[in-house]
């Protein structure tokens, strides 16, 4: 076995261009394939050693909102410290839920894209903050919505020969939340999940579903009638609760779920309805913050 | 028994806390488990398994195998020089399968390849040419469906007839009941290492509970004499009944019979769900009848356990279901029909709590209706009707020994509530790290249960263990086959000799077949037989020493003792004061000894009789945060009060009863082979799901010590009563917190928030 491990992003991407070669970020996903006989790598492209890749910037307002700019190589712990927690909450709670301490160090959110699982953490959070991945190869940059990026369960809009070197993702002022559901209290895959965020500059709420279908849904019939229904110009706590009970029917609504060993679609479509209103409640409801 | 007083001079004896002998090499990721054997020159071997729950096989092609770089041998049913069948207690499993495969995982061949990779693709290169043939899987179906075995279809029936059972008390209730395929989930895999040696026998070292067992099996399969046969205690991680049958052992050693070459096999997550026995799922009806007080005067029950494709254990799961099926109450007329089947599910045997664990989650939930169709409050109907020394069990047996049922109710009753959850960490809410429950989406339940077994073997087995002691200059070495499994043995085989012979230097000699056999690390049983036969040994050599002194001195040896680590005499006109390491320089005492237990006996056509040798019981108390909306719980807390004898070792006791209690919380919450046509839907950590830092409660422990008549220091085993009890309690809990009926276990979410089964 070939292992390449190359400190510059250029490098890396002249490697992908022999087709044989797979590359491995934080081998959360990789070497359990590698260790059940599933993947039989023959040559590995190993990000480790590429520094630019593993860190993450602030990008200032210009023609849009500020961002944050996540290297591929950002762990879940790394989206843990407070530095990066306080600007991206959701991502934060969504990187927390994420397997055990030493699989939060090693899993890195380019992984967490490209193996593209709809089960996968922290897809919820980038679906429902809009996030852009930014994919490199010999052609240059081009940017990849999350939301086309993501094509079915484990299938994404990679090309051949492109590497994934950031994600992008707007900072946003209003409440934002992660809530996942597991059968054990934590190193569990996600049964059901959903991210909430409320952009009050924009006067939109944003609701994106994990493990309730191939990938992140947007419940955007669902956001719409919440964002329609709220009084933006005044303190949620003067005003009459929305009927948020709603709010989780139509989330549910917007759920694909499956029967699988690991929950029923029943349960599946009943839970991320539950989820939605009780974000909703923290986002909108009496007492609430926003 | 024991007349000699425990000193403050000899340090780690009996009763103290002494610290395990592989406990550093554990903490510190030094300990050797048999996953890290390695010889010089090895191959590696591995299994190829059915896909198929019912086949038959048309052939078996191993030429493309053979042909793949590296590989070695293959081999299948044909290359067996003698018997082609094993199994724990009967001989009807195959060690490969010939014409027909009766369950997904059954082993067809074997391989052996210079390194795995090629293993694994000479595996996959044999041509096994199935017929595919419709599976036995519904259990209820098996004692009437055309055999898939010729031993037939039914592992065992047995009916337990007592008084009246026609009679009835005025209050009535009946249920039914479910309990999911459990898994051991020991962490560390079968692994074992076979060399094969000049002498035409070979030396395996394996992980496993019981070596002697094994080494009969593997005799048997080679054709060897059974001295030939060499086994050594590989680090074990971790077992609870998995590790009783066999698994690699004779697959391995057949390898290095036919290549002369070390063979190692080391089995992955998946083929370790595949490769051993799983806890019996369970269908149980029970009826019990009261008179308005709540004291029992009538209990049915018929109870059916799918035994999977081969026996293993079954017969005695089956009895221990059905002996015990009542739980630890007194009732005069009782029926209660048990029958364990063969099926094409995965084969079930041995875990911790033997067929007990599955009746006390149904009777369990019988006293709580009882409970409340009385207006009786739960504990109180179970003190009503608590078994006590001098009462009868089902099977007519008197119990003759401690069994403080009622005091084990009332200490677990009587143990400190937790605080309210209002004030709960997010994270130890419902949910955890999912963050899913806000606090005003929590309720709280509280449920209490309480449940017994046998000590060890039962119905007329003649148990023994054997022991070896030798003393030298203050040094003693005990030699024991007993399989250290993670329980503790070795640390107690140490102090019961620091205790008898009054020394602080003792050495265990490695676990292996050079001494008689120890028994099965099983049974909560090792204490009792292997504690029991360390102390006779290390006895035998105390009383040699004396002899020896007295000989010197002159005097009658009676005079002499142990005191505070020195041999002094009784009249002190002798002036005798020797450290025990210099009363006899240079003189090696060795004693090797059998113990066995008091004889029991089989059970008759009603299934009566005098079957077993000790009981033991515990009671468990929780207390449960429930989501109802989402179905999801955290356990907030255990409080337990197990009868145990005498705690040799308090903090080891305390280990079992929290290790206990997670493996009962996770039947309750979580751990569920799930099956689709026979095959293991989860077979891997990912999807096998087992109590995390986040699941497990705080536990609140009282022990009762009540010492057992004829028990080696009055000392119960302890392993198996936390699993049995803290299961009913945690539903039980989720049961007053929800209003739910909750029949089957694992709940799941579906089950509280949708009502699903019920």
């Amino acid at each position: 076995m070939t292992i390449l491990s190359p400190t510059s992003i250029d490098e890396a991407v002249a490697a992908l261009a022999d087709p044989a070669i797979q590359v491995l970020a934080g081998g959360t996903d990789f070497m359990v394939e590698v260790n059940a006989g599933h993947r039989r790598p023959d040559k590995v492209l190993s990000l480790r050693h590429i520094p630019e890749l593993r860190t993450w910037e602030q990008l200032p307002a210009r023609d849009d909102p500020a961002h944050v700019r996540l290297g591929a190589t950002v762990t879940y712990t790394d989206m843990l410290q407070p530095d990066l927690a306080q600007l991206l909450p959701a991502l934060a709670h969504a990187a927390r839920t994420v397997g055990s301490p030493q699989i939060r160090n090693a899993g890195t959110i380019g992984g967490n894209l490209a193996t593209a699982s709809p089960a996968g953490d922290t897809l919820p959070v980038l679906a429902a903050l809009e996030a852009v991945v930014e994919v490199a190869s010999p052609l240059g940059v081009r940017d990849i919505p999350v939301a086309t990026f993501i094509t079915g369960p484990k299938r994404t809009a990679l090309s051949p020969g492109e590497l994934i070197v950031a994600v992008r993702l707007p900072l946003l002022d209003g409440h934002q939340e992660f809530r996942k559901i597991g059968v054990r209290n934590a190193m569990v895959i996600a049964v059901a999940s959903l991210a909430l965020a409320v952009d009050t500059r924009t006067r939109t709420v944003r609701c994106a579903l994990g493990s309730v279908g191939p990938g992140p849904i947007r419940a955007t019939e669902a956001e719409e009638w919440l964002a329609g229904t709220i009084d933006w110009d005044r303190p949620a706590a003067t005003t009459e609760a929305p009927d948020l009970a709603y709010f989780g029917r139509l989330v549910a609504g917007a759920a694909q779920p499956i029967d699988d060993h690991r929950g029923t679609a029943a349960y599946r479509r009943h839970a991320i309805g539950v989820l939605a209103e009780r974000a909703a409640a923290q986002a909108f409801g009496a007492g609430s913050a926003a | 028994m024991s007349d000699i007083a425990t000193t403050h001079a000899t340090k780690g004896t009996i009763g103290e806390n002494a610290s395990r002998p592989d406990g550093g090499p554990k903490v510190r990721g030094e300990f050797a488990f048999s996953g890290d054997l390695w010889a010089d020159g090895m191959l590696w071997g591995r299994t190829l398994r059915s896909p198929h729950p019912a086949a038959r096989i048309i052939a078996i092609d191993i030429a493309a195998a053979l042909r793949i770089p590296g590989v070695h041998a293959v081999v299948t049913a044909a290359d067996l020089p003698a018997s082609v069948n094993y199994g724990l207690e009967w001989r009807d499993q195959p060690v490969f399968a010939t014409d027909v495969v009766r369950y997904v995982g059954e082993p067809v061949a074997a391989v052996a390849a210079d390194h795995p990779e090629a293993a694994r693709q000479a595996c996959e290169a044999i041509d096994v040419q199935y017929e595919p043939q419709v599976p036995l899987l519904d259990p209820a179906e098996a004692a009437a469906a055309p055999p898939i075995h010729p031993d037939g279809n039914v592992f065992r029936q047995l009916t337990i007839r007592t008084g009246d059972p026609s009679a009835r008390g005025p209050i009535v209730v009946e249920g039914a009941y479910e309990v999911g395929m459990q898994d051991q989930a020991f962490m560390g895999p079968e692994a074992g290492l076979a060399i094969p040696a000049d002498d035409g026998g070979i030396d395996l070292i394996v992980s496993t509970q019981w070596l002697h067992n094994d080494r009969l099996q593997v005799a048997e399969c080679l054709g060897l004499a059974p001295e030939k046969v060499r086994l050594s205690l590989g680090g074990v991680g971790g077992a609870f009944g998995a590790r009783e049958d066999v698994s690699l052992q004779i697959h391995a050693c057949l390898l290095a019979q036919r290549t002369a070459r070390p063979i190692k096999i080391v089995y992955s997550r998946e083929e370790s769900f595949l490769g051993h026995v799983h806890r019996h799922p369970a269908r149980i009806w029970m009826r019990h009848s009261a008179e308005a007080d709540g004291r029992l005067v009538s209990f049915e029950a018929r109870i059916l356990l799918d035994g999977g494709a081969y026996r293993s254990s079954s017969y005695h799961v089956v009895a221990n279901a059905t002996c015990f099926s009542a739980g630890p109450y007194k009732v005069e007329n009782a029926l209660a029909e048990g029958i364990g089947v063969r099926t094409n599910n995965p084969p079930c045997g041995a875990m911790r709590g033997f067929g007990a664990v599955q009746v006390c989650f149904a009777h369990e939930a019988q006293m709580d209706k009882l409970a409340e169709a009385c207006g009786v409050d739960p504990v109180e109907i179970r003190l009503r009707n608590a078994l006590a020394t001098g009462d009868r069990l089902l099977t007519g047996q008197v119990i003759e020994g401690t069994l403080p049922v009622a005091r084990v109710i009332r200490e677990a009753a009587a143990l400190p509530l937790p605080p309210s959850p209002e004030i709960a960490d997010p994270m130890t809410r419902p949910g955890g790290a999912g963050r899913t429950a806000d606090a005003a989406h929590v309720r709280r339940g509280i449920g209490f249960a309480v449940g017994f077994k046998n000590l060890m073997y039962a119905e007329g087995y003649m148990d023994g263990s054997a022991a070896r002691c030798r003393l030298s200059d203050g040094l003693a070495t005990v030699t024991c086959a007993a399989a250290e499994v993670g329980q503790g043995f070795v640390t107690l085989a140490q102090q019961i000799a620091r205790t008898v012979l009054g020394v602080e230097d003792v050495l265990l000699a490695p676990a292996d077949t050079s001494i008689g056999s120890a028994g099965s690390s099983s049974a909560s049983r090792q204490t009792w037989m292997s504690g029991g036969a360390v102390e006779k040994a290390c006895q035998a050599v105390r009383a040699a020493l004396l002899q020896h002194v007295a000989d010197r001195h002159g005097i009658d040896p009676a005079q002499l003792t142990i005191t505070d680590g020195r041999v002094t005499s009784t009249d002190a006109r002798d002036s005798i004061d020797l450290a025990v390491a210099d009363a006899a320089p240079g003189v090696v005492f060795e004693e090797e000894v059998e113990y066995h237990h008091r004889i029991t006996h089989p059970l008759d056509d009603d299934g009566q009789g005098d079957a077993h040798v000790s009981l033991v019981c515990a009671a468990h108390r929780a207390v449960v945060d429930v989501d109802p909306d989402l179905g999801l719980i955290r356990v907030v807390q255990v409080a337990t009060a197990q009868d145990v004898g005498r705690a040799l070792n308090p903090l080891q006791v305390l280990g079992q009863i929290e290790g206990g209690i997670a493996q009962g919380l996770g039947l309750a919450t979580m751990e569920e082979l799930t099956l689709r046509n026979g095959r293991i839907l989860n077979p891997s950590f990912t999807d096998y799901l087992i109590p995390t830092a986040l699941d497990m409660p705080e536990v609140l422990a009282t022990l009762v010590e009540e010492p057992e008549p004829g028990a080696p220091f009055g000392a119960k085993g302890v392993g198996e009563p936390p699993t049995i009890s803290s299961t009913p309690a945690i539903v039980a809990a989720l049961r007053a917190a929800t209003g739910k009926a909750l029949n089957r276990v694992p709940v799941r979410p579906q089950d509280i928030a949708l009502g699903d089964g019920e």
